[in-house]
């Protein structure tokens, strides 16, 4: 009887931690398919918290954060949580979370808080969160839920960050708030007002786009 | 799975009581920080009204050294203590749970900015500003010379403006269009300053009470207009004793 036990537990050898499988999930919503650039996700935010990169680490630090937990909840929940209101329990989740980052944001980094205003508060209907939950916690383990909603959230906040990196350099000519061109010497550069504004964001989204498409061959199907 | 009826209303109790617990121990707990971060930024705001303040300062002993503050109420009565008994200090006024009250039933607190080595040598008066945007709530605070007509600097800030349409009150470029503008009329009569509709109004429709508006914001603007008028007349008593006094040194200087 023990030596069949054994046997079996032999034959079921348990997955690497960061096995190859493991590692498409994290490493998937970089590049091939992004929330942002490929599946066009999570726009709203990415144009309207761009202007500065502090602001954008900070959204970019809670969605990850949002993300990670509400998967690894309704993951652990998965079986318990009734189909027919799973939605709306994912939703709760999602809103205690972003109510907690607000709080938290509030008595802490009030100046950021105070930038952030209202996008804070629209994490959650930012649609890759619920997506990922919809599409993958609902019906995986707990680590493999987090590995997926960490590569999701990372896909989102490389590309949000790069945004606000050109954002901020051409718009104010300065990063993190920081002067760069008045201290190389170059106090003439001369910013671009259109980079202040959303439409900038889309400008600099669509070049991002356009690379990553002209390398990675991809196609969209009609 | 198909779960029972008894089994959704059950489990829908069970998170919500949870998720709301949860939620309120982190409210409570959160309170007193975020209490203190506010504090930090009304200072800081009531500060940049008169002075540049660097992002990286450290707020409260400036604003202990240069400025100083008394509450008045609608009549231009210096209030001292409430109806308790105990000492009120202007920084603890409550503008958003006064602006509740009747206006004869609020405490209006005034900050004055003075000289860093001594406290009677003031130079700008700053007043707070209370009303209501096209969302939800907006304040600020004016700061006058002590001629009690000339705008120094105004701050604004709000709940819930449209961000970059009404939420452009707070930004320094539309504030600095108050600088300079006066209150008072040639006939000595209170006309406070009016935010115009639009932005590129013809430099003929300006003047010493007239600002350019924000694209897309008129009713913020209305609002910031109202609000200003409302609280100048509200501080008008207070504003006109000071009037005075300054006039009676002046009488007295050039006898």
């Amino acid at each position: 009887m023990a030596e069949t036990l054994e046997k079996e537990i032999v034959k079921k050898p348990s997955e690497p931690l960061l096995s190859k499988r493991r590692k498409k999930f994290v490493t998937d919503p970089l590049n091939e398919d992004n929330p942002i650039t490929i599946q066009v996700l999570g726009i709203c935010s990415a144009l309207a918290v761009t202007t500065q990169l502090k602001p954008t680490m900070v959204m970019a630090l809670s969605v990850t954060f949002v993300m990670i937990f509400s998967s690894l909840f309704t993951s652990l929940l998965r079986n318990l949580i009734p189909i027919r209101v799973r939605i709306i329990v994912q939703l709760a989740i999602i809103a205690s979370l972003v109510s907690l980052v607000n709080e938290v944001l509030h008595a802490y980094a009030f100046d950021v808080y105070k930038q952030l205003s209202v996008f804070v508060g629209l994490i959650i209907t930012n649609c890759i969160v619920m997506g990922r939950l919809e599409a993958f916690a609902m019906g995986n383990k707990p680590y493999d839920s987090v590995l997926d909603a960490f590569g999701s959230a990372m896909g989102y906040s490389w590309i949000i960050i790069a945004v606000a990196f050109f954002r901020e350099l051409l718009g104010s000519g300065k990063l993190f708030g920081f002067a760069i061109f008045e201290n190389i010497g170059w106090s003439s550069f001369p910013t671009n007002g259109l980079m202040v504004s959303p439409v900038g964001a889309f400008i600099i989204l669509g070049l991002i786009i356009w690379v990553q498409r002209a390398k990675t061959g991809y196609v969209e199907q009609h | 799975m198909q779960r029972s009826n008894t089994y959704i209303v059950i489990f829908s109790l069970i998170l919500t009581i949870v998720l709301g617990g949860l939620l309120s121990l982190a409210s409570v707990g959160l309170r007193p920080a975020q209490k203190r971060a506010e504090e930090l930024a009304t200072k800081r705001q009531i500060l940049s009204a008169v002075m540049e303040v660097d992002p990286n300062a450290n707020i409260l002993p400036i604003f202990d050294k240069r400025i100083k503050t008394i509450v008045v109420d609608i009549k231009g009565n210096i209030i001292e203590s409430d109806e308790m008994g105990n000492p009120i200090d202007a920084s603890d006024v409550d503008i958003e749970r006064q602006f509740k009250l009747k206006p004869e039933e609020r405490m209006y607190p005034v900050f004055m900015f003075h000289d860093e080595n001594d406290p009677d040598d003031i130079k700008a008066y700053i007043f707070a500003f209370y009303g209501n945007g096209l969302w939800d709530n907006i304040w600020g605070y004016v700061a006058l010379e002590t001629d009690m007509n000339t705008i120094t600097g105004v701050v604004f800030d709000h709940a819930a403006e449209t961000p970059g349409l009404g939420a452009r009150i707070t930004e320094k470029q539309v504030e600095e269009r108050y600088d300079g503008k006066k209150i008072f009329n040639e006939e000595g009569v209170l006309v406070s300053v009016d935010m115009l509709k639009g932005e590129n109004n013809p430099p003929a429709a300006l003047n010493e009470h007239k600002v350019n508006g924000m694209s897309g914001a008129t009713i913020t603007g209305k609002g910031v207009n109202r609000m200003l008028k409302n609280y100048f007349e509200f501080y008008l008593p207070y504003i006109e004793r000071l009037k005075g006094k300054d006039q009676k040194v002046a009488r007295l200087l050039s006898n």
